[in-house]
């Protein structure tokens, strides 16, 4: 109805201002692919390597020509299910209770850090951040002889203790961003409401906090999930070792095969509970709980 | 019910500055009390110690005559509305109304729940809300819902930080409206911080104004208005604020007259009086206290005398005009009125003097103009001490205690409606 009104040059001048907005979105949409295949050819690649059989691993073809589940069979009932089933529980075990502690302590810790104002605040997140930029590989040698010497030496304690350093910091710190958020008034209408601190903590705070608690554990457990280097220096034998140090013990039916369809089969299963937990807590990552709380 | 008692109260933070500085109130029980001030007086400091979300340095706090410094907000039975509301945002409306009773219900555990929260919903009209989130109300909504919080409560007084500072003018007047019956209706204790002196004219039995921590005075709205103590309440009470003048006086063949940049203005002797020995004094003349001198009736005239003057520039607002006259001071004069802007928190005080003028005045800026001012009700302040030299302590007393008892009388009809209704 607009368009009636418009002289020739202004019409013009809308047909080119949309022609710009269309523009600029192609260039969004061409960016996003770019990104989305260089992220996601290796994931593809490692999949359709999985439903290849031995004979296919190396004739250089994207496709399985005959799609098999002959590898997921191999380390699911097969030769490699003992090594592969066992690590996957480690891995699950390990990473589920690091988190757990990381979370409950850093939720109490950045809490603290977020509300009281105490001597060494300062110094309590500098030496996080310190720990979590101090070289793992630097970390392993020492602790290696400390663990087999006080009998912590392939055992999962043994593993969620140094996970915790990698976990605890971060964990520290998006925690205590996050409680920053929150506003201080809600806490104190908790209380003038009748609310010990330890309710308007539990009544209040914790359910806002909890979008944060949640990313929060999502990543500590991506981080011990991932680990390789503690993985494969601290552990032995089936009784701690995680699935991302028992890929290397993978072998082939026979010496002469590799096993290269056996690892992309259990590196696919080891990705799926991670892309289940990003999907499964997307909204509670996103959503900002906090809105409405104040003025807004 | 509860009255509330400050004594000599001291709030000092760690750097020592003291931002409220020997407080002594005694806020009677049902009474609606207002701590007003500019930014930074410690008006809100004040009201988080009685709330016990401050720690109190020195003095003490007494409700129902019993000392609280030490108490626990939760052990205070106060109720608070914040400024921002603090309403919790993964709560219904209906659970943030409840949130109070769920936690007190170990405690007393008389009368349900939801017939409490269904009443106060139904007060504030909130019971088609209840089923929202805070987040999808509007802002006069969400300042219902922190009312309700409080009401539900059935504490012993209410608190109010700024409430009505996040909402819009016309908002901000509706709501007014309905705490000020709803604290008539309820007759609760109610101490109400804000920097808005409507706020506090309107909904205040009595206004506490307070300076850099300093309380000034405690009297009723019209008091606070007719018998300010100081240059400061003067000059903070009131819109357009009250005129300061530096003046001589001096005693010509017509009487006393009072020298002052705009002109002589003939003042009663035994108002000059209380003047005897300074030789420089500050006039605090209200706008509204001119007047067209074509315009005034017989009858008003002897109670002010005519002065000429030149209006610099007029304002025409349809019911009354702003006629504007600037002048020149000295430069201590100067100094001293630049100095009371900044203490009340406004921006310079321009050498100018503002007259409310009838609408149906013709006077016209730039030609001398013949202006009457009402010289019976002019203050005369003491320009080294700020002190009303003029104050009429006893009339003032007088004004105050009329609004209390015309608090006693709303409380007694507020209670025999209550009484009819049961």
């Amino acid at each position: 109805m607009s368009t009636e009104t418009l002289t020739p040059e202004e019409a013009e001048g809308q047909r080119r201002a949309r022609r710009a907005k269309r523009n600029t979105s192609i260039g969004w949409w061409v960016i996003t692919i770019v990104v989305a295949v260089w992220c996601l050819f290796p994931v593809a690649s490692i999949l359709a390597t999985s439903f290849k059989t031995p004979g296919e691993l190396s004739n250089g073809k994207f496709l399985p020509d005959n799609p098999s589940t002959s590898n997921y069979e191999e380390i699911l009932v097969g030769d490699s299910q003992e090594l592969f089933l066992s690590a996957l529980w480690n891995s699950i075990g390990i990473s589920i209770i690091a988190t757990l502690i990381a979370v409950v302590l850093a939720t109490l810790c950045a809490y603290a850090i977020a509300r009281l104002d105490f001597p060494g605040k300062k110094i309590v997140l500098t030496v996080s951040l310190m720990v979590s930029m101090f070289p793992v590989i630097s970390l392993v040698t020492p602790l290696f002889n400390l663990w087999r010497s006080i009998g912590l030496y392939d055992t999962w304690p043994g593993l969620i203790i140094p996970y915790l350093s990698l976990t605890l910091p971060i964990a520290i710190w998006t925690l205590a961003a996050f409680f920053q958020q929150i506003p201080w008034e809600l806490e104190q209408a908790a209380q003038v409401d009748g609310a010990t601190p330890l309710q308007a903590f539990r009544k209040v705070i914790v359910p806002l906090a909890a979008p944060g608690v949640f990313t929060t554990a999502i990543i500590a457990f991506f981080i011990a999930w991932n680990d390789f280097v503690y993985g494969i220096s601290l552990t032995s034998t089936e009784a701690a070792r995680p699935v991302p140090a028992a890929l290397a013990f993978f072998t082939g039916a026979s010496q002469f095969e590799s096993p290269t369809g056996a690892i992309s089969a259990a590196a696919i299963i080891v990705t799926i509970p991670v892309v289940l937990l990003v999907m499964l807590f997307q909204k509670q990552i996103v959503a900002g709980l906090t809105s409405g709380a104040v003025k807004g | 019910m509860a009255s509330i008692t400050l004594k000599n109260i001291v709030k000092k933070y760690d750097d020592g500055f003291p931002a409220v500085n020997n407080v002594s109130l005694d806020i009677a029980d049902g009474e609606f009390v207002i701590l007003v001030g500019p930014s930074g007086c410690g008006k809100s400091t004040l009201l988080r110690m009685i709330v016990g979300l401050e720690d109190i340095t020195s003095g003490e706090l007494q409700i129902n005559g019993r000392r609280m410094n030490e108490a626990a907000p939760k052990d205070r039975n106060l109720a608070m509305v914040f400024q921002n509301y603090a309403l919790y945002p993964h709560l219904t409306v209906y659970e943030n109304i409840a949130f109070p009773l769920r936690l007190a219900k170990d405690a007393n555990g008389g009368g349900s729940v939801d017939e409490k929260v269904q009443r106060a919903a139904k007060m504030l009209e909130l019971t088609e809300h209840l089923d929202r989130k805070p987040a999808n109300l509007s802002g006069g909504q969400r300042q219902r819902v922190a009312m309700g919080r409080a009401i539900v409560r059935e504490a012993d007084a209410f608190l109010f930080d700024e409430p009505l500072s996040n909402l819009d003018a016309k908002l901000r007047g509706q709501m007014r409206a309905e705490i000020a019956q709803l604290q008539r209706s309820l007759g609760v204790t109610s101490v109400y911080v804000t920097h808005d002196q409507t706020e506090a004219m309107t909904l205040g039995d009595r206004v506490a104004v307070l300076k850099k921590g300093i309380l000034q005075q405690v009297a009723s709205p019209r008091e606070l208005y007719e018998q300010p103590v100081n240059l400061f309440v003067a000059g903070f009470i009131g819109s357009p604020s009250m005129n300061f003048l530096p003046a001589t006086i001096t005693e010509g063949s017509g009487g006393t007259v009072l020298s002052t940049p705009i002109g002589d203005i003939p003042i009663p002797a035994d108002r000059a009086a209380v003047a005897q020995g300074k030789d420089l004094v500050l006039v605090g003349v209200r706008p509204e206290f001119f007047e067209d001198a074509t315009l005034v009736d017989e009858a008003k005239m002897p109670k002010g005398s005519v002065f000429t003057a030149e209006l610099s520039h007029l304002e025409w607002l349809g019911h009354e005009q702003y006629g504007y006259i600037e002048f020149e001071p000295d430069e201590k004069v100067r100094r001293l009125l630049s100095d009371l802007a900044a203490d009340m928190d406004a921006d310079e005080l321009r050498p100018q003097v503002v007259t409310t003028l009838s609408a149906e005045s013709r006077v016209r800026p730039g030609r001398p103009v013949e202006l009457w001012v009402d010289t019976s009700r002019i203050h005369i302040f003491d320009p080294e001490s700020g002190e009303n030299l003029t104050r009429d302590a006893e009339a003032g007393a007088e004004l105050t205690r009329m609004a209390a008892e015309e608090r006693e009388r709303e409380l007694a009809a507020a209670r025999e409606r209550d009484a009819q209704k049961a």
